[in-house]
């Protein structure tokens, strides 16, 4: 049994980030192109043409059916292949997928490939062949350098990320767009979906329903009535 | 079936998340259960993790592991695994853990199942509990070949304190060379007002509804006359109106406190998901429509400029006469 995470045709939002500060690192430099790498359905490649018209230049798409249901080890281990064949600089992660919340797949991969990881960055920098992130955590923002090539995640109020002009959309079709297969990144059947996952869904269920819920209009007594409640329900 | 618990501490103090883990595990009563403390005066916190059911302690201290970045930290787990013969590795939900839990799993192709609410042992095997598509269904998942990585979401699990003392095992260091690229240049160390809104028992959260930045203070004086501390959604963190340690939410943190106030808030999914565990929950919004009013204990319509100062007041007024 798995999560049917397919549905997906639009560029999840958090995605969206990343590419936004992808083309900002491209505008910053004198010669770099920008490429977006997905692992899905080939419908995705619909979703990933809207990075091509906020600028990108290329999209690769590992379009495979077996990859359909991969959980976090098989679909690093696909990414991480079909990153490999691109020998990127950076590597950009957005925080997370608007479907499931995990935001742990850019570890996965940055282990995979063997390269330095930044996550949660809320700034990105890069210059003398370095990567500074200014990154959040539950205690504050950290300030962290790494050498290039290396993989960062970024965070999505790193940046406000721009429309793609009515060029950029007409622009995007001509642009290069790779479906490939597994066999191109040197994976079988056996390495991803079902049979390359170490987890399973076992059951679906109902999640445990809150108790009774009471809703009041404050007539001046607002006040009174939650100090009332507070002190029944003995938190004070 | 050992059970390896990655014990993140922070300035000088075990995080209660991962120790609220450890007795989670302790309890599931599957045979040894070890902690591993990573980074600079971890053999001093060794001690209260075997007063909390660590049997065994790991503790290693190169200077390597000093800043909390997680590549060094998936080196040397991955060797205490295999040490140990772990065939369960555990981590409390945080910034640093999901990073370290993610690389051990792409490292030993193992399975990792995260924001976990609940792990149980069923027919012999472990199973855990997650909700998933926006928390409208909680769903049992499993592993499938050892070790089982899981990450179990923030305040799941009180943590207990069982008295025993630990052994206490230097863990093997062996660093790769990429795990010691990234440098930490300058490590956060924020002063907080109030308690940290992941241990406090009373939270006050103001949302977007509060109006502007200067309307926080209202929030602030209920937190401060409830003993609690103060929370924000993203949309009044994005705003720069608070501090982002400050979030509850899907991008910031999980809460479970005993009372949750929410001030203001819609309670969008992206916030529901890192409150919904709070014991009670009181919300205070002038739309009565939304949705937070659908998971509140007590909601309240009507206009928090009116309501938060004679609440903090009628609080001040009891805690006083008591």
């Amino acid at each position: 049994m798995r999560l049917d995470r397919s549905g997906e045709s639009t560029l999840n939002a958090f995605d969206v980030n990343a590419v936004e500060e992808a083309l900002r690192v491209k505008e910053s430099q004198e010669e770099a192109e920008v490429v977006v790498v997905s692992l899905g359905p080939a419908r995705a490649l619909d979703s990933l043409r809207k990075a091509l018209a906020m600028g990108a230049d290329r999209a690769v798409l590992v379009a495979d059916e077996e990859a359909a249901g991969s959980d976090l080890v098989a679909t690093s281990r696909a990414l991480a292949k079909a990153l490999e064949r691109e020998q990127a600089d950076l590597i950009l992660f957005g925080q997370q997928s608007s479907d499931s919340d995990g935001a742990v797949l850019w570890a996965a991969v940055a282990d995979r490939l063997r390269l330095p990881l930044i996550s949660q960055a809320a700034e990105l920098g890069i210059a003398d062949g370095k990567a500074t992130v200014k990154r959040q955590t539950e205690f504050g923002y950290d300030r962290i350098e790494a050498p290039l090539p290396a993989v960062v995640a970024v965070s999505d109020a790193i940046n406000e990320p721009r429309y793609p002009s009515l060029k950029g959309i007409m622009g995007a079709k001509s642009k290069p767009q790779d479906a490939i297969g597994l066999t191109d990144i040197g994976l079988s059947a056996d390495d991803v979906g079902e049979p390359g996952s170490r987890t399973e869904v076992l059951a679906l269920g109902e999640p445990p329903a809150r108790g009774e819920s009471r809703k009041i209009e404050d007539d001046g007594s607002g006040a009174q009535q939650i100090l009332d409640f507070l002190v029944e329900e003995k938190l004070l | 079936m050992p059970t390896l618990v990655f014990l993140e501490h922070h300035e000088g103090e075990l995080q209660k998340g991962p120790l609220g883990v450890l007795a989670r595990a302790t309890s599931l009563e599957d045979g040894e259960v070890a902690g591993a403390i990573l980074g600079a005066g971890a053999a001093a916190l060794a001690e209260q993790a075997g007063s909390h059911g660590a049997a065994k302690v790991w503790v290693a201290e190169d200077p390597a592991l000093e800043a909390p970045l997680p590549q060094p930290r998936v080196d040397v787990l991955a060797k205490v695994v295999e040490a140990g013969g772990y065939d369960t590795v555990l981590f409390a939900a945080s910034v640093l853990a999901a990073d370290v839990a993610a690389g051990l799993a792409a490292r030993l192709d193992a399975g990792l199942n995260w924001d976990l609410v609940d792990l149980v042992r069923e027919d012999g095997r472990l199973v855990g509990r997650r909700p998933a598509l926006g928390d409208t269904v909680v769903v049992d998942v499993g592993w499938k070949g050892s070790p089982a990585i899981g990450i179990v979401r923030s305040g799941t699990f009180e943590p207990a304190e069982t008295g025993g003392t630990p052994e206490v095992v230097e863990a093997p260091v062996e660093l790769e060379d990429f795990s010691t690229r990234a440098a930490m240049l300058e490590q956060a160390h924020e002063e907080q007002a109030g308690p940290s809104i992941e241990d406090a028992d009373v939270i006050v959260a103001g949302g977007r509804g509060l109006g502007g930045p200067e309307n926080f203070a209202l929030v602030e004086d209920l937190a401060k006359a409830l003993g609690g501390a103060v929370a924000a959604t993203r949309a009044v963190v994005d705003a720069g109106w608070y501090p982002y340690s400050a979030q509850v939410g899907q991008t910031g943190k999980n809460v479970a406190p005993k009372l949750y106030v929410a001030c203001g808030i819609s309670g969008a999914i992206q916030h529901k998901v890192g409150m919904q565990g709070s014991n009670v929950i009181v919300a205070i919004n002038k739309d009565a429509n939304a949705p937070i009013f659908e998971f509140s204990d007590l909601g309240v319509v009507g206009d928090l400029h009116q309501l938060l100062p004679k609440l903090t007041e009628l609080v001040r007024a009891r805690k006083g006469g008591q």
